[in-house]
């Protein structure tokens, strides 16, 4: 289980879930998880097209990745965010099935483009993942103050000088990178219950921020290697344990509120 | 004249038997996507709306995986879904969309674990692509009285609950003062978008039926003044975005490169998205919100 190619999936795996904690928790404190859901699954039209031209599907998956940040924040300024990024995404996702149409043999691989492949990570993968992962975490770390209180307290970062459309772009500027690393390894599909199920548990765990990524990125760590390890063993996909493993937590961080809540009354 | 009838329509269209059901059924799809859609956009339940479109993905994928047709799973996890975020929906718009999206990222976990086993089964992953990008042209004639029969009762669950609907979605403080039950009206309504969305999840692929749902909606809400006049126009973009893909994916057959026709669902998104943006060339008209009605057609309607 940790051979030579298994250990790439690890590195790769861990990469992907400190990633999916950190840029998780923004998008759920923001209320973008229409965005962190329509992004990467709009990328894999990227990786549709660059196979079809022959080019590095990473490439494909980072222009579309950033199309579809560009698409959403431009088409946001004058209509509802959400119905932007629902038509964002769909046109990503049409260009993409035109794509797949035309070429022969893509199916099998939009299947793993869709539900990953993390079994299949090349060593020549791993170092573009990680550096990714390190830049668009530092990225997270240098806007922190700014995007977090653009955030939590929209007025008030107005009233400071901060752009609200700025850290809305620059945010899903991340989160385009961020996916056209992890895409790859996790796929569209599940990379998205890695970013929600994760930083929403933590959220319902603790109040304070900094905590609550630490949270998030523990969570987001221990679902993917439970995940790697049952489905090394079983053989099922991983997205499916990725999956069940986040809808769990998201449950169980409720109930601990919500038991947290009940308590309180009794001791005061 | 007669030329360029052959040259918009490629021999062969009107005798075709499939391609009349195509137009037929995606005009009943679109018409029931775009009034349900109304209230979608309203409500800005876009995101529920697509996820209960990924979620009838599971549906589909499972229905292949023990045989039945897929549209009977489209429809049961779309319902069972839809139930459930009510259940745990919250008010506010962002618990509302972080609780759709454990149930959308479960649900998606779902999917892969019955596509992977049906691939175990019968080593054919073009399943998988059927279902999430659909195919118009391949519609059993069995299942059409079935599809029509839903979707009509769908749009008329819409039209007759129309009215504390859209009080509820645009002041839910008035509606409950009213009386108005709204969460049971909240509930029937996303049963009805439920089923709306398994269907347009058959004609061009749970994926993209988000297109039909949000984009004649959307479109019609930014030209039309008041909710009907929006349904109307909205129903008319839907259908015309979906026989004029219908017409240019049948064409489109003998285009490069290769050779093997472009999908119907590139041409409706292509189209739908195309509308909406077309909107924006009109002068801006004096609106606070744009995609949205306002609390005086509330008190309107009321």
């Amino acid at each position: 289980m940790f051979s030579g190619l298994m250990l790439n999936t690890w590195i790769a795996a861990t990469a992907v879930a400190v990633i999916a904690g950190v840029t998780g928790f923004f998008a759920v404190l923001r209320g973008s998880t229409f965005a962190a859901h329509a992004i990467p699954n709009g990328a894999f039209a990227g990786a549709a097209g660059a196979n079809l031209l022959g080019f590095n599907p990473f490439a494909g998956l980072a222009v579309f990745a950033v199309a579809g940040a560009l698409g959403i924040a431009g088409l946001s300024r004058r209509a509802r965010s959400d119905v932007a990024t629902a038509l964002t995404f769909v046109m990503m996702l049409g260009v993409g099935a035109l794509f797949v149409s035309w070429s022969t043999e893509y199916a099998q691989e939009a299947y793993s483009l869709l539900f990953g492949e993390v079994f299949g990570v090349a060593s020549d993968e791993v170092l573009p993942i990680v550096a990714l992962g390190v830049v668009s975490v530092a990225a997270i770390a240098v806007m922190f103050r700014p995007l977090m209180l653009s955030s939590a307290l929209p007025e008030v970062a107005e009233a400071r000088g901060i752009k609200a459309r700025r850290m809305d772009l620059a945010f899903l500027l991340v989160m385009a990178l961020a996916t056209s690393m992890t895409v790859p390894v996790v796929g569209a599909l599940l990379m998205f219950s890695l970013m929600i199920g994760p930083s929403a548990a933590a959220r319902s765990l603790t109040a304070r921020p900094v905590l609550a990524i630490g949270l998030a990125v523990g969570i987001a760590l221990v679902t993917v290697w439970t995940g790697i390890v049952v489905s090394y063993q079983t053989n099922w996909p991983l997205g499916f344990f990725v999956g069940i493993l986040g809808a769990f937590f998201f449950l169980a961080g409720r109930a601990y509120r919500a038991a947290a809540r009940s308590l309180r009354p009794r001791r005061a | 004249m007669g030329h360029l009838l052959r040259y918009l329509f490629e021999p062969g269209f009107f005798s075709s038997g499939p391609v009349h059901d195509a137009l037929a059924v995606g005009a009943v799809v679109a018409i029931t996507s775009a009034v349900v859609g109304v209230f979608t956009v309203t409500r800005g339940q876009s995101f529920a709306g697509h996820s209960l479109a990924d979620i009838a993905t599971t549906g589909g994928s499972g229905a292949f995986l023990i045989g039945v047709n897929q549209f009977w799973g489209f429809l049961a996890f779309g319902a069972g879904a839809a139930a459930f975020m009510e259940m745990i929906g919250v008010q506010r718009r962002r618990g509302r969309d972080v609780a759709t999206g454990v149930v959308l990222g479960a649900a998606l976990g779902l999917a892969a674990l019955f596509l992977y086993l049906s691939t175990q089964e019968s080593s054919t992953t073009g399943a998988s692509f059927t279902i999430l990008f659909g195919s118009i042209f391949v519609l059993t004639s069995s299942t059409i009285p079935a599809l029509i029969v839903s979707a009509l009762l769908a749009l008329a669950t819409v039209v007759v609950l129309a009215r504390v609907l859209l009080l509820s979605s645009l002041s839910p403080d008035i509606a409950a003062a009213r009386g108005v039950p709204v969460r049971a009206v909240g509930t029937a309504y996303l049963m009805a978008l439920a089923i709306s969305v398994a269907l347009s999840a058959v004609i061009i692929g749970a994926v993209l039926s988000t297109a039909l749902l949000i984009g004649p909606a959307a479109t019609a809400l930014r030209v039309a003044k008041g909710p009907v006049r929006a349904a109307a126009v909205a129903a008319g973009i839907g259908v015309l975005a979906t026989w004029l893909g219908i017409v240019l994916a049948y064409d489109s057959y003998y285009w490069p490169p290769a050779g093997r026709g472009w999908p119907v669902s590139f041409f409706v998104v292509t189209l739908i998205v195309g509308s909406y943006l077309a909107t924006y060339l009109r002068p801006r008209r004096q609106r606070a919100v744009p995609e949205t009605l306002d609390t005086e057609h509330a008190c309107s309607v009321a």
